[in-house]
């Protein structure tokens, strides 16, 4: 993050700015008096308007003024929050969103119409029409230039040392104006024993000569003008041939610096003049502490690297140089992971932050269908990679408007249906493993899978009458082109389908399952890894080939005997406390063409509560895995999620943990059906 | 020696600004993000000088000043509001509260640094 | 769905600069413009369940890229390496559901010659019957002095191996 740019600042805290505007305005909703949210409210308008004020953003602030000013009067009880009223400023609030992030142009009709319902809606709630007045410019007053000079008398108010005032710094302004001739009056400082020292009892005469306009001399007192005793007149002796009053056309001898300057002179960091035309750099918000960290592995990396550097200069005996060295090697092997690991969490930012954009979303949904939704979210601490949490919103916007469109029912049918009238959508995330899940359930209808089967069988995808599990049937809805909705609404069916999403998911190595049941809702879990960039796994070999299996989804490691190995041909389970786990042998998936390994491991991994054995030849070790994808071109071979470079400049294959444990599960499926 | 100042405002573009503003004119600059942090800040070290936003979360900056100059070691320090409402009320408010001056959002550095001096004297 | 034949970009004079290369016997042409570098072979790592087309992938400066092995869409047997053998590495777009994604693959060639410039006069479209090839992997036939250059239709090679109902070889998928 720049930490020298104070517009890029400003895009991302008015990103944050907005989503605290539409936080409190979906709360406001339901509790319309609460004081501390108009309030909250307010301040995120207030704070929008006066920086974006400052960096340039002039359509942002009048706009947001106006709102601002609206707000204000609920503030101060002049009018009352209504419905209406927030749901103008949610749209006023989408509209900022656009003048931030677009170049200002081509949005003023629709600014125009928003802020004529924000009218509307000030004028229904009962409150005086305050018709948003188009910021005026400040008046330009004639100035008074006495080119002779000024004769001026100031006293201070008492108080005006202690609120920081300091006199001495007003006679010098005045002695920078010109030359100066000051007399103290004494007159009025009392007796030493009523003297209080904080107070200033002394007023000073002042002769000022020199080519000085009355408002340089205003502009000295401006911070104490109001309370304070100043008399202010030409000096007398010249003042015949000053003329007392010259119009504005008198060249100014110090341009003031008001608030028509043009947004090119704001704040400095924009010589450009045109802030809306950069993008925002992405940035994370990191806490200190986790900068420490960093800098404390940092500290401890130069303090290696200068030992390596002596033994490199090669004073001491071989012997001790490969000791040194060797330990020199252990200190940087355990830098470098602590290093990565913190690195990682800087990246990670809590679910949180995905989950709020959606309430947004679910308010809107519920107003378009006239449903009654209520959404519930559930461990928003959980941390996931930035990265991620950009590319998950928009499949789980589309998970989430299919389950408030297809998924709840109407307050009718749901009544009728014996249920609250008030659907549910519950977001919840937890980690497990190397993994995040999250999870997207709703109390709705469920998916009826009748029509998934004549969908299904009208597309191709089954046989009219063919056995399918209730599982298999349901991961129709990922096929390409599939969709269930009897009509397409205005919500769902916008030509994004169920198969995008689970591509997308599956790009970040993640997978998605769908379970449902008739009446009762459904739920759809995503499990993406917790980043994209770095795992730890371990090593195996199987046949001539180095894979990678994620550490994070390995549960244990078994010897594999020949004996057992031979025992169990073709039943390809294996007894793991008391249950059985099928296992899969990799050389004959990969098809090596090798003779297994005396030693063959079984690598158990694990997704969730499913388990799958994998047998190897070899375990090699453990191994820091940066993740490379795989071309396009191999985006069919699913058994692989990435691949990774060896130490030696080989390439590994990273094992897909999910693909396998499902084969696994087929496995078993198809061996249980055969009995 | 360099003049201190303390900045307290919510909003980080700001302080941002006013911290390359006034380091850039040779002022040491400490940042707080509202009054409850402001007035930590004044009461562990006193400054030469405190700009304060008046619109915070958790204390706002009418009541930060308040509780400064309620504070005798504190009498003296000047204090600069910025503000945005061009309503005199406010100004009242903020003057009668105790503050030494304002400057009126959106502002350039230029007047940052002119009010700055105008108070601090350098 | 079906891949568009690409067409041959000749310039103005009717002219297209290719680097020529041996598979087999045959000599095969790509624009030079698409060659990103020529490498001596490199380990190479098998991706089980791949299209054997696309058999095996190859660290190249820190990235993984596919191996192409032609000799396969052009109904040729596999052969061992020889001293002349290189990878050429080309840059070229495919278009997959996702749209157009550009990417960097590793062509095996038993011999790398000169670049040459083709001419447009010399050059038809291949013949409809009576070729040993899929029609749609040939672009165009040019003929030289020394014999015939065929320009491969890399998009049509490769496009029917991602999402292509029309697959050269198909994916052989794990069971």
């Amino acid at each position: 993050m720049s930490t020298q740019d104070p517009v890029a600042a400003f895009r991302v805290e008015a990103g944050e700015l907005l989503d605290l505007i539409e936080h409190g305005l979906l709360d406001l909703d339901h509790r319309l008096d609460d004081r501390a949210l108009i309030d909250e409210v307010f301040r995120g308008l207030h704070t929008l308007k006066g920086s974006g004020a400052m960096f340039g953003f002039d359509a942002l602030a009048n706009f947001t003024h106006h709102c601002e000013t609206a707000f204000d009067r609920v503030r101060k009880g002049l009018a009352p929050a209504t419905q209406e009223l927030v749901a103008v400023i949610l749209s006023a609030r989408d509209h900022m969103r656009a003048l931030i992030e677009g170049d200002g142009t081509g949005l003023e009709s629709t600014g125009a119409v928003i802020l004529e319902q924000l009218q509307a809606a000030i004028d229904a709630a009962g409150g005086e029409a305050s018709a948003p007045a188009a910021s005026a410019a400040p008046t330009a007053q004639p100035k008074q230039v006495a080119c002779g000079g000024w004769r001026l008398f100031f006293r201070l108010p008492a108080d005006a040392m202690a609120n920081g005032t300091n006199p001495l710094m007003l006679l010098d302004e005045l002695r920078e104006l010109g030359e100066c001739k000051i007399v103290a009056r004494t007159d009025t400082v009392p007796p030493l024993a009523e003297l209080v020292p904080t107070e200033c009892h002394i007023g000073w005469d002042v002769e000022l000569r020199g080519d000085i306009s009355r408002e340089d001399i205003d502009d000295v007192f401006i911070f104490v003008m109001d309370d304070m005793e100043l008399t202010v007149e030409p000096l007398s002796d010249e003042g015949a041939e000053a003329a007392p009053e010259i119009a504005e056309e008198m060249p100014v001898v110090e341009a003031p610096a008001t608030a028509q300057d043009g947004p090119a002179n704001r704040a400095g960091a924009n010589p450009s003049g045109n802030p809306s035309a950069k993008p925002a750099g992405e940035s994370v918000r990191v806490p200190a502490e986790r900068l420490d960290e960093l800098m404390d592995r940092v500290g401890e990396l130069v303090i290696v690297q200068s030992r390596l550097s002596q033994l490199a200069s090669g004073q001491g005996s071989a012997v001790g140089n490969e000791l040194a060295l060797r330990s020199i090697s252990e200190e940087i092997e355990r830098l470098a992971g602590e290093l990565r690991d913190t690195m990682m969490v800087l990246r990670m930012v809590p679910v949180a932050s995905l989950f709020s954009r959606f309430r947004r979303l679910v308010h809107d949904l519920a107003r378009e269908t006239g449903k009654t939704i209520e959404l519930s979210t559930e461990g928003e601490t959980t941390e996931v990679d930035k990265t991620m949490i950009e590319r998950l919103a928009d499949p789980m916007v589309h998970l989430i408007r299919n389950a408030c469109d297809h998924g709840l029912e109407t307050p009718e049918d749901r009544l009728a249906a014996g249920k609250p009238a008030a659907g549910q959508v519950r977001l919840s995330a937890h980690q497990a493993g190397g993994e995040v899940l999250i999870t997207i359930r709703d109390d709705g209808r469920g998916i009826d899978r009748a029509r998934v089967r004549a969908k299904a069988e009208t597309q191709g995808l089954i046989q009219p009458g063919q056995q399918v599990s209730d599982h298999d049937l349901l991961q129709m809805i990922f096929h390409p082109g599939f969709s269930t909705a009897a009509q397409v609404t205005n919500l769902s069916g916008r030509g994004v389908g169920m198969d995008v999403v689970k591509r997308t998911i599956e790009s970040l190595r993640g997978a998605i399952d769908i379970t449902s049941a008739p009446g009762e809702g459904s739920t759809v879990v995503l499990r993406i890894p917790l980043t994209l960039a770095i795992i730890d796994g371990l090593l195996v070999r199987v046949g001539e080939g180095r894979y990678v299996i994620p550490l994070g989804a390995v549960e244990e490691c078994l010897e594999l005997s020949l004996e057992e190995d031979l025992r169990s041909r073709g039943r390809s389970f294996i007894t793991l406390r008391d249950r059985l786990v099928p296992f899969l042998r990799l050389r004959e998936i990969f098809d090596t063409g090798t003779r297994p390994d005396p030693h063959q491991k079984i690598v158990v991994i694990a997704t969730g509560t499913e388990r799958v054995g994998l047998v190897v030849d070899q375990i090699i070790g453990s191994h820091q895995t940066v993740i490379k994808s795989m071309s396009p071109l191999h985006r069919d071979v699913a058994t692989f999620a990435g691949a990774t470079i060896l130490g030696d400049g080989g390439v590994a294959l990273i094992l897909d943990v999910a693909q396998l444990v499902m084969l696994g599960q087929n496995q078993e499926e198809r061996l249980r059906a055969a009995g | 020696m360099t003049a201190s100042i303390l900045t307290v405002d919510d909003s980080p573009s700001l302080r941002m600004a006013i911290r390359i503003a006034l380091t850039g004119a040779g002022y040491d600059v400490t940042e707080a993000g509202d009054g409850v942090e402001g007035l930590a800040a004044a009461g562990a070290k006193r400054f030469d000088l405190i700009i304060t936003d008046l619109n915070m979360p958790n204390m706002d900056g009418l009541t930060m000043i308040r509780e400064l100059r309620k504070a005798p070691e504190q009498a003296g320090v000047p204090i600069i509001f910025l503000t945005t409402e061009s309503d005199d009320a406010m100004k009242q408010q903020a003057k009668a509260a105790g503050a030494t001056g304002w400057l009126v959002k959106p502002f350039v550095p230029e007047q940052l640094i002119k009010v700055s001096r105008k108070v601090l004297g350098r | 769905m079906s891949a568009q034949p690409t067409a041959t970009q000749w310039d103005a004079e009717g002219n297209l600069e290719v680097l020529t290369f041996n598979l087999g016997a045959e000599t095969f042409a790509l624009e030079a413009t698409l060659v990103r570098e020529i490498l001596d072979l490199l380990p190479e790592t098998r991706v089980p369940g791949a299209a054997p087309l696309l058999g095996s992938v190859v660290n190249f400066r820190g990235k993984i890229i596919p191996i192409a092995d032609l000799r396969l869409a052009f109904a040729m047997p596999a052969a061992e390496a020889t001293v002349d053998s290189r990878i050429v590495v080309i840059e070229t777009q495919v278009e997959t559901d996702a749209g157009g994604e550009t990417f960097q693959i590793g062509i095996r060639t038993d011999k790398v010659h000169e670049v040459a410039t083709l001419q447009r006069a010399a050059s038809e479209e291949p013949p409809a019957v009576g070729m040993r090839w899929r029609r749609d992997f040939v672009r165009e036939l040019v003929r030289r002095q020394d014999g015939v250059v065929v320009l491969p239709d890399l998009a049509a090679i490769f496009h029917s191996l991602v999402g292509g109902t029309d697959a050269a070889s198909q994916p052989s998928t794990v069971h």
